[in-house]
């Protein structure tokens, strides 16, 4: 099968918006905060940001799992922790989600 | 990671000094020129990089598979990769992705995660603001979480390479759209994918994404709010708002507690 390289027009204008809106973040500091005080409280609270996403994303994800899940998730952050390879934590989490699912 | 661009930005009495008077031209001409960019730290920012690009790479393969379930084609997660070049942000977009494509969600999204690129590059300014506009304008475009760190590292320790931060988000960017290619290429091949645990790899990417920005126990309070506020606004809020109200219940309680 050869790779789909299509393009639909939606795609490429929502990916559009995503870039801009993220060059707007990374050309903002050296731009903005010449010309503005950010407060140090303001820092510490977007420093959290990311982490607060991530989390958001998922609670749900795992409350809505059963055992299975749970288990493999807990392996993933075993691994990742160890070893700080992504791409290891997914292998792990990929193969113990499905030995776990044919047991429990 | 975090820690290092407090200390960059608050230690250094100079940069706090210069930073008061922005628009003083005249000043910054009469400054010796500390930072160069040449193509040598175009080349030295690359090679120093590449070691951080092959981890790069194996999220990128991660992306890659989960971007083609969630229906993009190889051409358009190659182009996402290419222009946006911010992975936690890309495999956040890949998980709203829904038909018709929530795009005030997902664009939303993407900013608010990336906010904390505004930090970063507030950093790098005491060196970026000796190179012309379209040689700092130009090479942030290319910062990634990964590369700033490296660039700050190389710069605080007194080199003068301004194209470093250039040089090492080529590396990033070369790695991370090609292993985009890879992936949404071979996931295409793969048929059912919960026979596999594919299903649980976005799950996955996301535990390592939090243990890697986990910054310690001053994190625990926002964190916990941020996952009280995302379970139950997923049950009360339409698609998945939750995501982002969860994120902004962080920022609020972080800011909330801040004692300086």
């Amino acid at each position: 099968m050869s790779p789909d390289i299509s393009l639909t027009p939606v795609v490429v204008g929502v990916v559009a918006a995503m870039a801009l809106a993220t060059y707007v973040t990374k050309a903002g500091g050296l731009w903005l905060l010449g010309r503005i005080d950010v407060s140090e409280r303001v820092e510490t609270g977007l420093e959290v940001l990311p982490g607060a996403i991530v989390v958001s994303i998922l609670g749900p994800e795992l409350v809505e799992g059963g055992p299975a899940e749970w288990g493999a998730a807990a392996l993933v952050l075993v691994v990742a922790w160890k070893t700080e390879s992504v791409l290891l934590a997914i292998v792990v989490g990929a193969g113990a989600v499905v030995a776990f699912r044919g047991v429990l | 990671m975090r820690r290092d661009n407090e200390e960059t930005t608050c230690s250094d009495g100079t940069v706090a000094a210069d930073d008061a008077l922005p628009d003083a031209a005249d000043e910054r001409a009469d400054r010796k020129r500390t930072v160069t960019f040449t193509r040598s730290g175009v080349r030295d920012g690359f090679v120093k990089c590449v070691p951080v690009s092959l981890g790069v790479a194996g999220y990128g393969i991660a992306f890659g598979v989960l971007a083609q379930q969630a229906g993009l084609s190889v051409a358009e997660a190659a182009l996402m990769s290419a222009t946006v070049v911010a992975g936690a942000a890309q495999v956040i977009a890949v998980e709203l992705w829904a038909d018709p494509i929530p795009v005030a969600l997902v664009v939303g999204t993407a900013f608010v995660v990336n906010l904390r690129y505004t930090l970063m590059g507030a950093a790098l300014r005491p060196w970026l603001r000796d190179l012309t506009p379209l040689q700092a304008y130009g090479s942030v475009f290319f910062m990634a979480d990964e590369n700033w760190a490296l660039t700050m590292g190389e710069l605080r320790s007194g080199s003068d390479k301004g194209a470093f931060l250039l040089g090492s988000g080529l590396a990033i960017w070369a790695f991370w759209v090609g292993s985009t290619v890879l992936g949404a290429t071979a996931g295409a091949t793969i048929g059912e994918p919960s026979r596999y645990g594919l299903d649980f790899v976005l799950v996955a990417v996301f535990l390592a994404i939090a243990v890697s920005l986990w910054d310690g126990a001053s994190d625990l309070v926002p964190w916990a709010g941020a996952l009280l506020v995302a379970v139950l606004g997923a049950q009360l809020l339409p698609g998945s708002w939750y995501i982002l109200a969860g994120g902004i219940a962080g920022f609020v309680l972080e800011v909330a507690r801040f004692e300086s």
